[in-house]
């Protein structure tokens, strides 16, 4: 066992400089294709995913378009279906999670104080297999032959018999793919939050986000593979004619159901939980005060995660479900509204309790807690089971997933950029067109959904490509149609404030908000080592502990140097005592290599070249080999 | 008859029977719940924002705020959510169906169209019918719901919740309507291309106009009279529509379409998608997927003369 | 808790290879997935099993002929494992080999004898549900088992290679607790798939 002694010191420039050496990316097709620096594979699942934001947006667009009245002919019904199979797929699977990876994944060691993730080059293979498999999903375009199916894709509709192309060969091979992005990058957060803290960052003085993102994580793990269980059981029906879901062979189509939303339910507080830790983390903030009810807030977080894994039957509710059953997950469904209740109330006393600024993050905040709100209360009414069965199928469950999508998540996300993106690029994002992003964005999500809770009280059901004139549906519809272009008209704002801020945005300095974690004390943009000395932390606001006066008394300008290497301190799971150094990796092509074998098996697998699926899996142990070998 | 006549205006918070009444009642209370606590919380949060103070502030903690969460995200909403559990079990209680029932009726689910069969203690008396359901007023019917192929569901608004029809599962459901009228259902699972276009027709009429009109549902189709429906009947019973639909009484004998033996008493075809009119009749028969993209009904390629005499010879099956 | 004291030099151990190691951090949380992937798959088994219109399994429980002695040949295999790791704790290369080479060769002998189980089988994968559920779990439990092989074999490599040493020797106890939940699983799938349905009466 080989030891070495760290000597605390203090910054300098030769220090910076030496550590700027041994950390840089390399240069060249190198350092681009190889790259593990978590801030530049965070920043690349931020941009990735919000390209597959506008993508999915585009889908959504043209169909509302040919929804916008009765009976309008702009697109034939296979269209209609690829594209709202599409636009669900987009959305849930490569816009709302990899835009929380993206962000967790930049600042998860700024926020903890140290200079990479646990798994640097397993952080770039998460990236490299999520952009893969998006590009797989969505090549399915290119031959005509998107999913069609619904995200959902029920059995027996999906079976070959009723699916006979390869639209869904595609959905079931390409989540398959994802679920690897998503379960490495759920690992690496997990490992990185438990062995690599500052000294002194106890589990008590996480920030909510990580709270957030560390539940989520454990739900990847014990929820996606779920979806891998439903997608090879629907891949194997398809492909070699095996029978999971054939009620005159001993299947049945429920056992699709079953496990798909034993994953889709976890994943959807999978998609919102960090999000709400954002929030919790930013509004402080504009509030001028640590959020009320911190472990309160916490507790809340890790409760829902684990709720969420006893309400999936909800989504079941018409099937026919014993009363027993639909009657305890309606309890369970309602339950899980509690630690969402605190959270909202934790928020609002914070704003009311604090001296608020508005600044932009402040308002996406507080327009993401009316959203959540509503929601919440639409969710409320689908748990209870007997108005379910009206309501479920019907556009009141689309206006309720899109308030608790849009509202929990894309608002908290944008408020999130408002805020961090100086950090990421060292410029601010203009404030004044910011009012306008948040404004136009509010006004045009609730002018078009607001109306979606009664066209689906009047009736009006899901995935349907078009209706009959004569049913009322049709004002309501059109509102919706001219409310949602206003909301991208809302995001498009937001791509300009970015687009003007690169060149024109004021210089922001290390800590342009005075807020009080730790990725405020260092420069914006971050050096490639993040700490030039790793900091030792000893309340949950570093920053703030002069004004707070509370005693604490957190080191940021002496400590551990670390600088003979790419090194980082490992620290005890949960008081964070330094235990061992940690030597990071350089620059390697492997996760790259990985992610094109792995990408290769699946278009094997796809065609049925079993070949090309035998060669990707042999050059995928090669790779997992070379990278593995010291 | 218009399709926008033939559609009545389909609604969940207007039930029109017992097994639709105690869910709308829930749902009027969710929904007062939902708009009360919407407009509470929004109101706190203006409040609190409108505080704000123009220039940001040196930062300080008060230590307050915990009571608002206990009281606020504890209290209130478990006090709320036991109130709405209590009432969710007791529509359950009061949507449950009842112990008898006035008749049997066995729907099964296609691509894209209802199977309606009546069932009876004697084969001969089941009569077959297609996307419109009867049922007397006042008195409840049973559904047994199954599918053909996919995943359906049953949904009239008005008069009851939905309730899946899945493929090796038998799912029992109930209906019942206080007054005549005309209702309006769809399917309500995605089943694929034309899921938008498989709309069911309920009809509840006085006991003994429904039990007349489940005697002629019954009876064999009823031979034609004109030269021209005896040219239709001819093409129907001996061409390409024998493939797939049945009509009782003759050789037509089909089962992959709907049975045609009383088409001329519906108010629409296709599963909604045509008004049951000469014009309408005509337009769907010359070009189904025109109309209903992706239907099973192909194009049967009848000349002008030969439609005339099909759609006189089907205007004649009441 | 007191901080830290980071005003003076401290000496800390360089990559730990014991449980604070981010890697064994990581193969327990792939394991964990893995063993919840497993879990899923049963889950489907034993919900088709429950609504069952008949017998389940349809053709009576599979033999127990090949799969009872197999069984134990993969239990004795996380013996030898085990004994391996042991062995090269204390620093002993030549057990280490010797027990890495033990492992392969039984769990090799697990494949073939599966192999041989599912060639001699009256039912196969497309025989209704039940076969697809039987031989998708047991197909995928043995591609796991496969995939231990190839670590089996990478570590034996590197141990021939002299990588290894007493207190350094992270990849041999990474690889040990995979192969022990691969073990864990087939466990779990043999209690179910071979056992349970007997023990139903």
């Amino acid at each position: 066992m080989t030891s070495t002694t760290i000597r605390p010191a203090e910054p300098s420039a030769g220090l910076e400089e030496r550590l700027g050496r041994i950390w840089e990316t390399a240069p060249g097709l190198l350092g681009v294709l190889g790259t593990v620096d978590h801030k530049t594979i965070g920043k690349r699942y931020l941009v990735t995913a919000f390209l597959f934001l506008i993508l999915g947006g585009l889908e959504a667009s043209a169909m509302r378009l040919q929804l916008a009245g009765p009976e309008r002919h702009l697109l034939g019904p296979e269209q209609y279906n690829q594209l709202f199979t599409m636009h669900g797929v987009t959305m849930i699977f490569l816009y709302a999670s990899p835009i929380l990876s993206g962000f967790s994944n930049f600042l998860w060691p700024l926020l903890l104080g140290s200079r990479d993730m646990a798994f640097p080059r397993l952080n770039a293979l998460s990236y490299w297999v999520f952009l893969f498999a998006g590009l797989f999903l969505y090549s399915s375009f290119l031959v005509g032959q998107a999913p069609d199916r619904g995200w959902f894709a029920y059995v027996p509709l999906t079976e070959g018999t009723y699916a006979p192309g390869l639209n869904m060969d595609f959905y079931a091979l390409g989540l398959i793919l994802l679920t690897v992005s998503t379960t490495v990058g759920a690992i690496n957060f997990i490992v990185t939050a438990f062995t690599m803290r500052a000294p002194g960052m106890s589990v008590n003085r996480l920030p909510i986000f990580m709270w957030g993102t560390l539940t989520t994580s454990f739900s990847v793990l014990f929820a996606l593979p779920a979806l891998t269980a439903a997608c090879v059981f629907l891949y194997f029906d398809r492909r070699f004619g095996m029978h999971f879901f054939d009620p005159a062979a001993g299947g049945h189509p429920l056992l699709w159901q079953h496990l798909f939303w034993i994953f889709g339910h976890p994943w959807v507080y999978i998609i919102v939980l960090p999000a709400m830790g954002m929030v919790s983390d930013y509004l402080p903030v504009f509030c001028r005060r640590p959020l009320v009810g911190y472990t309160f807030v916490a507790l809340a977080t890790v409760s829902t995660g684990i709720l969420g894994f006893g309400v999936w039957a909800h989504h079941m509710f018409a099937t026919g479900l014993p009363p027993l059953s639909t009657t305890f997950f309606s309890a369970a469904s309602m339950v899980i509204t509690l630690p969402s209740a605190v959270a909202v109330f934790a928020w609002i006393a914070t704003i009311w309790y604090g001296r608020p600024v508005v600044r932009t993050p402040f308002l996406f905040a507080a327009g993401f807690v009316v959203l959540f709100v509503i929601g919440g209360v639409s969710g409320v009414a689908t748990a209870a089971v007997p108005f379910d069965w009206q309501l479920t199928d019907t556009y009141f469950v689309v206006a309720h997933l899109h308030y608790v999508l849009i509202g929990i998540n894309l608002f908290a996300v944008i408020g999130a950029f408002y805020f961090w993106l100086p950090k990421m690029t060292g410029r601010m994002l203009s404030e004044r067109l910011g009012r306008w992003n948040f404004w136009v964005m509010f006004v045009g999500f609730n002018l078009a959904f607001l109306p979606m809770h009664l066209t689906g009280l009047m009736g009006m059901p899901r995935r349907i490509y078009t209706y009959p004139a004569g049913l009322g549906w049709d004002t309501l519809n059109l509102i919706t149609t001219i409310g949602s272009f206003v909301f991208a008209l809302g995001l498009l704002l937001f791509l300009v404030n970015v687009w003007w801020s690169r060149r024109n945005g004021a210089v922001a300095g290390p800590n342009p908000w005075d807020a009080p974690t730790l990725e405020w004390s260092i420069p914006s943009p971050p050096p490639p080592y993040n700490f030039t000395v790793i900091p030792t932390v000893e309340s949950r606001h570093p920053l703030w502990e002069v004004e707070l006066g509370e005693g604490a008394r957190s080191r940021l300008d002496v400590g551990p140097t670390l600088d003979t290497g790419r090194e980082t301190l490992g620290t005890s799971a949960l008081d964070a005592e330094p235990e061992q150094v940690l030597r990071m990796p350089e620059d390697s092509l492997w996760p790259l290599l990985l992610g094109l074998s792995l990408t290769v098996t699946a278009y094997g697998l796809l065609t049925g070249a079993w070949w090309m699926a035998a060669a990707g899996a042999a050059l995928s142990a090669v790779a997992v080999t070379g990278w593995l070998w010291p | 008859m218009t399709l926008q006549h033939a559609i009545p205006m389909p609604g969940m918070l207007h039930p029109a029977g017992p097994a639709a009444s105690p869910l709308a009642s829930l749902g009027w209370v969710l929904l007062a719940i939902s708009v009360v606590v919407v407009l509470v919380v929004s109101a706190l949060v203006l409040t609190a924002a409108l505080r704000a103070g123009r220039e940001s502030t040196g930062v300080r903690r008060s230590g307050r705020g915990l009571s608002w969460i206990v009281v606020g995200g504890l209290v209130v909403p478990t006090v709320i959510l036991t109130i709405v559990f209590v009432l969710t079990v007791r529509t359950l209680g009061a949507a449950s169906p009842p112990a008898r029932s006035a008749a049997t009726i066995q729907v099964v689910g296609h691509r894209w169209w209802w199977e309606v069969r009546y069932l009876d203690s004697l084969p001969a008396d089941i009569a077959v019918t297609a996307n419109e359901l009867h049922l007397p007023v006042g008195q409840p019917v049973r559904l047994e719901l199954s599918s053909a192929d996919v995943i359906h569901s049953f949904w009239v608004p008005e008069l009851a919740g939905k309730t899946d029809l899945i493929p090796g599962q038998h799912n029992v459901a109930w209906l019942e309507a206080d007054h005549p009228g005309v209702y309006w259902g769809t399917c309500g699972e995605y089943c694929g291309l034309e899921h938008a276009r498989m709309q069911l027709t309920v009809v509840a009429e006085p006991p003994a106009a429904f039990r007349r009109w489940l005697d002629r549902q019954r009876q064999a189709a009823a031979a034609p009279s004109s030269a021209a429906a005896l040219a239709g009947q001819g093409l129907v019973t001996e061409g390409a529509c024998a493939l797939c639909h049945t009509v009782r009484g003759t050789t037509a004998g089909g089962r992959l379409g709907p049975d045609l033996t009383h088409v001329g008493s519906r108010r629409l075809l296709a599963a909604g998608a045509v008004a049951n009119s000469r014009g309408g009749l005509t337009a769907w028969i010359a070009d189904p997927q025109g109309l209903k993209p992706g239907s099973a009904m192909p194009a049967v390629g009848l000349s002008g003369p030969e439609l005339q005499a099909v759609v006189a010879y089907l205007e004649t099956l009441r | 808790m007191t901080a830290p004291a980071i005003d003076a030099p401290q000496t800390l151990p360089v990559e730990l290879q014991d449980r604070r190691a981010p890697a064994w951090w990581g193969v327990v949380c792939l394991i964990a997935t893995e063993a919840a992937l497993f879990a899923y798959f049963l889950f489907g088994y034993f919900y088709l099993g429950s609504i069952a219109r008949g017998a389940w399994p349809p053709h009576g429980p599979p033999e127990l002929r090949l799969a009872l002695p197999n069984t134990l040949v993969l239990l004795a295999s996380s013996g030898t494992m085990w004994w391996a790791e042991s062995a090269i704790r204390r620093g002993n290369q030549a057990r280490l080999r010797a027990g890495l080479g033990l492992t392969i060769a039984l769990g090799a002998v697990f494949l073939g004898v599966q192999m041989v189980e599912y060639h001699n089988s009256d039912f196969g994968p497309r025989t209704g549900a039940y076969g697809s559920l039987f031989y998708t779990i047991t197909g995928f439990h043995g591609a796991h088992v496969a995939v231990g092989l190839l670590m089996l074999l990478v570590v034996t490599a590197r141990a021939w290679l002299g990588h290894f040493a007493a207190g350094r020797h992270l990849a041999v106890t990474n690889t040990a607790w995979y192969w022990h939940f691969v073990d864990l699983v087939w466990l779990a799938v043999f209690t179910s798939l071979y056992l349970s349905p007997r023990l139903a009466g």
